[in-house]
């Protein structure tokens, strides 16, 4: 039946992709480029793996990677494409389906087989809904999102071969390249999180909100605007359709108003309480608990009172 | 040179309602999505520095002739769309290849920025579908645009690093929402927006038909909410429930 073509540059993700990949194709192919450690780790989980050494092949040339992949895909006659759903990731997606003449999913959180159609499950409108949706075409990508697969543990049979792509003079240069800082924070795995919000007013009130988080055990988390255009929490914090998707057992939502893109990342979370000043305000309709006040106000109290 | 933008009338989600868990879209407002609009800004952010036009191209169903007036308002300069009510709910594909062709209307076009993702769909392929489609060179995750003669210049933000990259123009720049905070237009700046030039076709109209739907939806459906929504009055009672569900105390 089909083989199944897994990339992901983060060797992480390339190998949750894998442990997906099993799920649909009977034989599981990964691309590398430019990273031999990478190669070998794959292989070592027991897949075929090409092995792309061209160093005017540059990861941020999407086109140029797109075409590597598409050359990877007709050799190992993968029919089915899986990349991540990361930045890169859902870049290079748009430009290997024109290329393969395929249809795609993206953000897919899981994928069921039925009578050898593949299903994928998204979220759609938003995240207010869930849908579950098939490619027509016989080509297919399919975008998986990150961690909703484990990552692939080590099996035997695996290989790796030396692959030489065709690629066109490089477009896209890259004049520096900085590590962000990245905040090494997990709010994905936190049991709790304090999530706040625009109703939030200032530095001073999120240290209280930090201290809450910590009584509790828990992590400080935020909806989009605070990271995006305030700037006052990293984009590790942001819950939501472009931040993580969080279970916690408890989330305190404060001073969020709950549109469907936040909604969807804490709408898993086995109980919450909301504060808000606003009683109509949507994210009351999904809340165990609700507390209609200044969430500013309430912080402070808190803070103390535990 | 002028500047493309591309933007997707969506349906304000802010307003939708969900009955039995089939999400509700009669009487719900079209509008551009969020990132879209951060896209426009940006354009028209360049054209203030460099010259030229902001040209919005999109495609949609017959409101859309009214939707696009938000981006005219807010600094778009003229209007290229396909407006059509078989296409008010196009896939990726299909918008792809419409916008291509509209895009290709433009003749002295030297970017085409994108927003990365759509207000419902947030699929985010379009951009790059159309970058191949046009066999032009394309740069994501795009945090600051700057333009330096034939070649731009861009930030581009990814989850654990950041780039600083170079391409000739043109190009398709595709934006985060964190590059800027679009403007609210003037009343004047809406009541001119009525005025400016727009080009309108229908399907039919299209060189070559779009491309077939590529996918089939089985369901979709919002998830079961069942909250107990107890209404609290104090700090003092959420302390209480914090206790009780185990959270502080006794550990
Ligand atoms: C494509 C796309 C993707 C997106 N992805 C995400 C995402 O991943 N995550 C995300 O969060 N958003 C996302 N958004 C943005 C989202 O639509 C909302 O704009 C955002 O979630 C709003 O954040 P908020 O609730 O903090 O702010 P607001 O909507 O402004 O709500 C603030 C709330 O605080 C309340 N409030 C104000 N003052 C106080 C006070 N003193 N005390 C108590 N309550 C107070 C108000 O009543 C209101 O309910 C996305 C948008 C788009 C278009």
């Amino acid at each position: 039946m089909a083989n199944v073509l897994v990339f992901s540059d983060k060797t992480r993700l390339a190998a949750e992709l894998i442990t997906a990949a099993e799920t649909i194709g009977d034989a599981v192919w990964a691309v590398t480029v430019n990273d031999e450690m990478q190669a070998r780790e794959l292989a070592s989980y027991g897949v075929k793996v090409l092995k792309i050494d061209v160093p005017e092949l540059c990861l941020a040339d999407t086109a140029a990677v797109a075409a590597a992949i598409y050359q990877a895909a007709e050799h190992a006659a993968a029919d089915t494409v899986l990349l991540a759903a990361n930045r890169a990731g859902k870049e290079i997606a748009g430009r290997l389906v024109q290329m393969m003449g395929a249809g795609c999913l993206a953000d897919v959180k899981a994928v069921n087989t039925d009578k050898g159609e593949i299903i994928g499950v998204r979220n759609a409108l938003g995240g207010a809904t869930v849908a579950e949706q098939v490619i027509k075409t016989a080509k297919k990508v399919l975008v998986i999102s990150p961690k909703a697969f484990s990552p692939a543990p080590q099996g035997p049979g695996g290989s790796m071969e030396d692959f030489s792509v065709n690629v066109k003079t490089p477009r896209v240069k890259v004049v520096e390249t900085r590590e962000k800082k990245v905040e090494s924070v997990d709010i994905e795995a936190a049991e709790v999180l304090v999530v706040v919000g625009q109703g939030l007013d200032g530095m001073e009130t999120l240290a209280q909100a930090e201290d809450v988080a910590q009584k509790l055990n828990g992590e400080v988390a935020c909806s989009k605007p605070l990271a995006t255009d305030k700037k006052w929490l990293s984009e590790a914090r942001v819950v939501g359709i472009s931040g993580k998707i969080c279970q916690p057992e408890l989330a305190v939502i404060m001073g969020i108003s709950g549109q469907v893109q936040f909604s969807v990342g804490i709408r898993d979370a086995k109980t919450i309480i909301t504060v808000n000043n606003d009683e109509n305000a949507p994210i009351c309709e999904m809340s165990d608990y609700i507390l209609t006040a200044d969430m500013n106000q309430v912080l402070a109290e808190l803070s103390k009172g535990l | 040179m002028d500047i493309v933008v591309a933007m997707k009338q969506v349906p304000d989600l802010q307003q939708l309602r969900i009955r039995n868990r089939e999400p509700v879209m009669a009487d719900v407002p079209l509008t551009f999505g969020k990132i879209d609009k951060n896209a426009l800004e940006a354009a028209v952010l360049l054209k203030e520095e460099h010259g030229g036009e902001v040209v919005v191209v999109a495609a949609g169903s017959e409101e859309l002739e009214d939707t696009i007036k938000e981006a005219m308002a807010a600094g778009g300069d003229r209007s290229i769309m396909l407006a059509d009510d078989k296409a008010g709910d196009l896939d990726s594909a299909e918008s792809a290849e419409i916008l291509a062709q509209l895009i290709k209307q433009v003749d002295d076009c030297g970017l085409i920025i994108f927003g990365e993702g759509s207000g419902d769909n947030y699929s985010g392929q379009v951009g790059s579908r159309v970058a191949e489609k046009l066999d032009l060179p394309q740069v994501g995750s795009v945090t600051q645009i700057i333009i330096d003669g034939e070649k731009l210049r861009l930030t581009r933000s990814l989850e654990d690093s950041v780039e600083i990259v170079e391409v000739m123009m043109p190009a398709v720049v595709i934006v985060t929402a964190d590059l800027n905070e679009p403007r609210i237009p003037s009343v004047s700046q809406v009541l001119k927006a009525g005025r400016k030039p727009k080009e309108i076709i229908s399907l039919d109209e299209l060189e070559q038909p779009a491309a077939e739907k590529t996918l089939t939806t089985l369901s979709n459906l919002a998830p079961e909410v069942n909250r107990k929504r107890i209404t609290i009055k104090s700090v003092e009672e959420l302390v209480e429930i914090l206790k009780t569900e185990g959270f502080v105390g006794g550990n």
